[in-house]
């Protein structure tokens, strides 16, 4: 019998919850006379929603991007904790970082617009798969067993992130909001030791980013996933996060608990300015 | 006469490896055959028997149609209690009088959000003990000494079964046919619901009887996507489920139900005149949607279709010609429509609940699906009366169905009586000796009248309004009329000084297409409701719908009001039936602008934003005369399956 309980974990990561995760240190980053980062370090733990905030340009997706294997820092450390001990992510190439348990959505949305939103999400699973060409091509026996397994870790996300309704619909035929919906599904899928998202919420109106932040939460707080999120909107990164950390200028000006930035100087002075100020006062 | 849990029994004896429920998991139809159907029952029924339950107990049930509805249901039954069914929708105040008036000490509730409710409302409700949840995600972190999980019952129970075995079984045989099975609200629209309790001797002969008219099949298959809580899904879902043996399969969810319905491709079905009208309105947007060629070649075939259905429910043979033209109809024409709505293999459809228009009937005729009305009430099990397949009428609502014996009182109501009456309503004895008299017949409440061995049903007593010359009329019959029109979603009409006017909804997924095709800009339900363009479309089709009333009860004045009929705000119930009473009363001010001549009203309303802040709006509100407004001329008269004026 099938309960209703989800059979698969999609934390990717077995470390107790509040160990160090992720470990970023020191790391400075240029692009010709651009000093994109300078001397960045912070650390995610096991469990946490970890936010990354500043103003355009602070370098946000920079550090991000570094942390993916997209951009090569110039110096600095970037350690994964693993189950069997800490690996150094610097150097490696992207895809090699994300079968260490590294995954990611984009800004801009990066999924195959013609394939449908199932299909897109088994591709999420691709770093997963191990084929043997001849049972592939016919689908047989451990093939045929694998990809069903597969699907049905699948149909765990598509339950969790109330993606049913469009299951077979080509992803780009569907609205904004169930794009980024189905984005955050591929980067579960791979069932991630992090999740980094960057701005999973941009260029959505209040309720959909409510949505979104729900999907997070219910990611975080029901199956475990550890996640870094890049936002602007410093609302929902207050209600949500547990650690914020602040970048202005590719320096980072503040790291702690969403209180303790809310109420930081040099956060108010750098980038929040009156606006802030005013909300914190009310709340 | 048997009793619920002994037909389930028999099926599981009989059929047990027969698939008795399915429901969409992990992308697939998974099913559960009549001997798991019948363990997880039995498992669950010693669980509950742990508990407490016994004899005539009330179990609750909140939530969407899953298994685990019916195993709960069943098993309650199995120990001699009733199952009392609240809509998942239901909030607060509704909660808290079900579960008051019904003393449940037992509620199963679907997931997290149910189970917040009933948290919430757990101090109002001081005899519930134990909240019982099937789908746990989002509770594991619950701490609540009264949540228990349906798997951990099913699990102890089973060993508590292993320690007593055939006891259960007593416990089934000590039940009899004359014990409350299901406790039914009734649909409310002018008072608080009152309790309807049904035993399973009333609902077992409902489906006796409706079966011997319309025969089904073991395995034949029904989808279940109204709500459990509701007569119409218990009696043919679950009752007629049960005494033949049907297939139930239960949606994945509220949005994926078209496209079930279309995997499934259910043999019978019942639904309310919404369903029905929602789907034509549907047809109606695809249609107008596709090319000229597909319009041509559906007109073509939906006039074949409506010869051919004229012919077939007045039981008259086709000619050779027509017959060859039909097949021809059938294939290019009415199937695919039938199939995109996935109807391709239904047998029946029954619809009832409230009128429906004879032409939306009409319409379902037409593309070959043997729609037919039924009627009847909660408190009968649901349906008395129904269509036979060879004498549908548009107008009707068809004969009795054996057993049930009708009369019409002298002053015009609907009498009723027949094995399947209510044995009475949960602790209100006095309503009960109001509905049913001392030689049984229940009192509908509503006014018809016989024609030719037909039913027609006029309307509830109550909302039947004499005009000066004595004549009666319904304001349903008005409403119906101008309901017809794919843009009008609700209506309610008054009757004033100045004549017969009425507050109009428009449906938002008719008029917007029609917006966008007549590239007109909108931002908002309240923006495109107060359009003068959607004004004037609105008023073409009223005028059309006024040229089929008698003179004296035509539409004279009408608004389009600024926002859709709300549960949540008690103006409809949640089976989608207007509480005329409020409407009345809330836009009193609306009725009388209507009646008095006044060119527009502003109606104060409240808005909520997101943030909680409340802002208070005039919104004025266009009154359209219509003495005086003639259509464009020029035009031929729209198809029923087009939106296209």
């Amino acid at each position: 019998m099938i309960t209703r309980e989800y059979r698969f974990p999609l934390n990717g990561s077995a470390l107790p919850p509040g160990a160090p995760l992720l470990e970023v240190e020191g790391i400075s980053l240029r692009f010709g006379g651009v000093r994109a980062l300078h001397d960045v370090g912070l650390t995610v733990k096991q469990g946490a929603i970890h936010a990354v905030i500043g103003p355009n340009g602070a370098g946000k997706s920079s550090l991000l991007n570094c942390v993916s294997g997209l951009y090569r820092p110039r110096r600095g450390r970037i350690l994964l904790h693993r189950d069997a001990g800490p690996v150094s992510l610097l150097g490696r190439r992207p895809h090699r970082i994300a079968r260490l348990g590294v995954a990611r959505s984009f800004q801009n949305i990066e999924l195959f617009r013609h394939l449908t939103v199932l299909e897109n999400l088994m591709l999420g699973r691709h770093t997963h798969m191990s084929h043997a060409l001849l049972p592939a091509l016919l689908w047989y026996g451990p093939a045929r067993r694998q990809e069903i397994r597969q699907r049905e870790l699948v149909e765990e996300v598509i339950d969790l992130l109330e993606l049913a309704a469009v299951r077979h619909q080509p992803v780009g035929t569907l609205a904004y909001g169930y794009q980024k919906r189905v984005e955050l599904g591929r980067a579960l899928c791979m069932q991630p030791a992090v999740l980094l998202l960057d701005e999973p919420m941009a260029g959505m109106n209040a309720e959909e980013k409510e949505d979104v932040a729900r999907y997070i939460l219910d990611v975080n707080e029901l199956r475990g996933v550890t996640v870094v999120l890049i936002e602007h909107d410093m609302d929902v990164v207050m209600d949500i996060s547990h650690r914020v950390t602040v970048l202005d200028f590719g320096e980072l000006i503040a790291d702690g608990t969403p209180a303790d930035v809310r109420t930081d100087q040099r956060v108010l002075d750098a980038y929040l300015g009156e606006e802030i100020r005013a909300t914190g006062e009310a709340g | 006469m048997s009793t619920f849990p002994r037909r389930l029994r028999e099926l599981a004896r009989h059929r047990p490896d027969g698939v008795a429920l399915q429901e969409k998991r992990y992308g697939i139809w998974q099913p559960i055959t009549w001997s798991e159907y019948h363990q997880r029952v039995s498992d669950f029924g010693h669980g509950l028997a742990e508990l407490g339950v016994g004899r005539g107990e009330a179990v609750a049930v909140l939530g969407d149609n899953r298994p685990e509805w019916l195993i709960t249901e069943l098993a309650a039954q199995c120990l001699g209690a009733a199952v009392v069914g609240v809509y998942p929708t239901s909030v607060g105040e509704e909660i808290v009088h079900i579960l008051s008036l019904a003393q449940v000490r037992i509620a199963v509730a679907e997931d997290q959000e149910q189970v917040d409710k009933l948290i919430r409302l757990i101090d109002q409700l001081p005899r519930l003990e134990t909240v019982i949840y099937y789908d746990p995600h989002g509770l594991e972190q619950y701490q609540q000494p009264y949540l228990k999980k349906f798997t951990d019952l099913e699990a102890s129970g089973r060993r508590y079964g292993e320690a007593r075995p055939e006891w259960l079984d007593g416990q089934i045989d000590q039940g009899t046919p004359q014990d409350v099975a299901v406790i039914c609200t009734t649909s409310g629209t002018t008072a608080r619901p009152k309790l309807a309790q049904l035993s399973h001797a009333n609902l077992l002969a409902m489906a006796d009887n409706l079966t011997t008219v319309d025969p089904v099949k073991p395995g034949h298959r029904y989808v279940s996507f109204l709500p459990l809580a509701w007569i119409g899904e218990q009696m043919l879902g679950v009752a007629c489920g049960l005494h033949v043996g049907l297939t139930l399969s239960f949606p994945e969810d509220a949005a994926t139900v078209r496209a079930d319905l279309r995997e499934i491709g259910p043999d019978v079905m019942f639904s309310p005149p919404r369903i029905w009208e929602s789907m034509l309105s549907e047809v109606q947007v695809r249609i107008d949607e596709a090319g000229w060629l597909k319009r041509r070649v559906f007109g073509w075939a939906y006039d074949i279709g409506d010869r051919v259905a004229e012919r077939r429910v007045r039981g008259q043979k086709n000619g050779a010609g027509l017959r060859v033209a039909y097949r021809l109809a059938d294939a290019v024409g009415l199937r695919p429509v039938r199939d995109r709505l996935g109807l391709a293999r239904l047998r029946r459809g029954y619809t009832g609940g409230a009128p429906l228009s004879p032409d939306v009937f009409r319409f379902y005729q037409a593309i070959g699906i043997n729609l037919k009305q039924i009627y009847g009430q909660t408190e009968i099990c649901g349906i008395a009366v129904v269509h036979r397949d060879d004498d549908v009428r548009f107008a009707t609502v068809g004969r009795p169905i054996p057993g049930t014996e009708l009369k019409v009182s002298d002053d015009g109501e609907i009498l009723l009586r027949s094995p399947s009456v209510l044995r009475g309503y949960l602790h209100n004895e006095e309503a009960t000796r109001k509905a049913v008299d001392s030689e049984g017949w229940l009192r509908t409440g509503d006014a018809g009248y016989l024609d030719d061995g037909h039913l027609v049903v006029i309307d509830r007593q109550a909302d039947v309004l004499s005009l000066g010359d004595g004549n009666r009329f319904s304001a349903a019959f008005i409403e119906n009329k101008l309901k017809f029109s794919p843009y009008v979603e609700e209506a309610v009409s008054f009757h004033g000084d100045a004549g017969i006017t009425a507050i109009v909804c428009i449906d938002p997924a008719t008029v917007s297409a029609w917006a966008e095709r007549e590239h007109l800009s909108y931002t908002t339900y309240t923006d495109l409701a107060g359009k003068p363009e959607a004004a004037r479309l609105v008023a073409e089709d009223i005028w059309r719908a006024n040229q089929d009333l008698p003179e004296p009860i035509r539409v004279r004045r009408f608004v389009l009001l600024h926002k859709q009929l709300d549960p949540d705000d008690d103006e409809i119930t949640r089976t989608r039936k207007v509480r005329r009473n409020v409407v009345a009363e809330r836009y009193a001010s609306i009725v009388e602008a209507l009646d008095t001549g006044a060119n527009t009203i502003d109606v104060n309303t409240t808005v909520t934003y997101q943030d909680g802040t409340r802002v208070d709006r005039l919104i004025p509100l266009h009154i359209v005369d219509l003495s005086g407004f003639a259509p464009p001329t020029g035009r031929r008269r729209r198809p029923a399956w087009s939106g296209r004026p």
